[in-house]
């Protein structure tokens, strides 16, 4: 697709193909068959990149519990992005005000309490807690195609409230941990430039909250601990990040209390592909309608 | 910093032992912040001014409460090219940050 780089015109395209339909929130439309068929294939060119990696394949719910986002301190980091869930707890006559209140037109939140799950903000988050007690020799590797939320509400159409990653998690030794970052690294990339996007790698850092987000963004870019790899999609300036790459160190080992054989605390890494960022930026740069894209991007999604 | 900044301040007070005392008052109430704040393995109080605070143990977030809190008690905003890991890495240069930020304000 020619000319400038521009979210309405690109969300208005998206919407005039049927690919994603408008719900009346944004950052939370729906996908047309078109639009998943593109994601499930390219889900499906990952899998087989992993083939022989054995990853413990899991899915995990759109929520997770409360406790376990607590314990890793989200809050302390990304409090504006959050999305905790709220239920009513009351009886008859609570029922009866939050009714006439949600009817009138009023405020209603205040009548709701937190529930014990929060939606889930990050697509590796679910499974750490299962990696408590000591790995095996080779460590942990996990797959998972999980719904994440971010409460960023916004009418540019890469910048979602809830999207889906295609997440892979690795426990064990830094170096084991730090090779597998790295050859994911290169597959990721490869794949992406192998689909005809000009994509490209670069240091990135997490949208941490506040004037104290600066200073542990600037840290977490002076110790290289994330990657990101970048399309343009809405602008050629700045590029869509469409996959992350995460070294924590020690964070979830120190956190769940994971082990190494030899005792010592296990490094984490995760990476996860943007599912519907990647499809995204194959409308985008291909065209909005599949049949026309070039030969050998088809070949490889419908082989 | 700022040595050269500290004698410009205090040249109105015109007097060494004033900047002295000063320069006292500020380490020591970074040392505090650092005990309340920094999640040291170390003891704050016996710290070199020299020492690598992230190595003494100073986690990221920790170092974002110690600036929060460095702010609150000399009534002062580090600007962002101030955020930066090298700003907050000793006591001498916090310290001399600190300086800076006063020496322009005044």
């Amino acid at each position: 697709m020619a000319g400038e780089y521009d979210p309405q015109t690109f969300y208005d395209g998206l919407v005039r193909h049927g690919l994603i339909v408008p719900v009346g929130v944004p950052g939370a439309f729906g996908r047309g068959a078109v639009f998943e068929d593109v994601l499930e294939r390219f889900n499906a060119l990952v899998s087989q990149l992993a083939r022989d990696d054995h990853a413990e394949v899991y899915t995990f719910p759109p929520v997770i519990s409360r406790a376990v986002l607590e314990k890793v301190k989200y809050l302390d980091s990304f409090p504006h992005l959050c999305g905790a869930v709220y239920s009513f707890f009351g009886k008859e006559p609570e029922a009866k005000a939050l009714a006439a209140r949600v009817n009138e037109g009023q405020p209603w939140g205040d009548l709701l309490g937190i529930t014990d799950v929060v939606m889930n903000p990050a697509a590796c988050y679910p499974v750490y807690p299962s990696f408590s007690g000591t790995l095996p020799q080779a460590g942990r590797q996990v797959t998972m195609l999980n719904w994440v939320y971010r409460h960023e509400p916004s009418n540019e159409p890469t910048r979602m409230q809830s999207f889906r990653v295609r997440e892979f998690v690795r426990a064990g030794t830094p170096a084991q941990v730090l090779a597998w970052r790295d050859l994911w690294l290169q597959r990721g990339l490869s794949l992406l430039v192998a689909l005809g996007l000009p994509a490209r790698a670069e240091v990135a850092a997490d949208p941490f909250f506040g004037r104290g987000g600066k200073l542990l963004a600037i840290n977490q870019k002076d110790q290289q601990l994330k990657f990101e790899v970048l399309v343009p999609v809405i602008s050629a300036a700045e590029p869509t990040a469409v996959c992350s790459f995460n070294f924590h160190q020690e964070h979830f080992g120190t956190t769940f209390g994971i082990r190494t054989p030899d005792g010592h605390t296990a490094s984490t890494a995760c990476l996860g592909f943007g599912l519907e960022r990647i499809v995204m930026a194959l409308f985008r740069t291909h065209g909005f309608d599949p049949e026309g894209w070039p030969a050998q991007v088809r070949r490889q999604l419908w082989p | 910093m700022s040595a050269f900044t500290f004698v410009r301040l205090d040249a109105r007070r015109a007097s060494s032992g004033v900047l002295r005392l000063r320069t006292m008052d500020v380490t020591a109430k970074i040392r505090r912040i650092l005990k309340e704040h920094g999640r040291l393995s170390l003891d704050a109080d016996t710290l070199a001014l020299n020492a690598d605070l992230y190595e003494a143990g100073m986690t990221s977030h920790a170092s974002v409460n110690v600036m929060l809190a460095l702010e609150g008690e000399f009534d002062l905003e580090f600007p962002d090219h101030m955020l930066k890991r090298s700003v907050f890495d000793s006591i001498a240069s916090i310290s001399a940050a600190i300086g800076e930020l006063q020496a322009a304000a005044a």
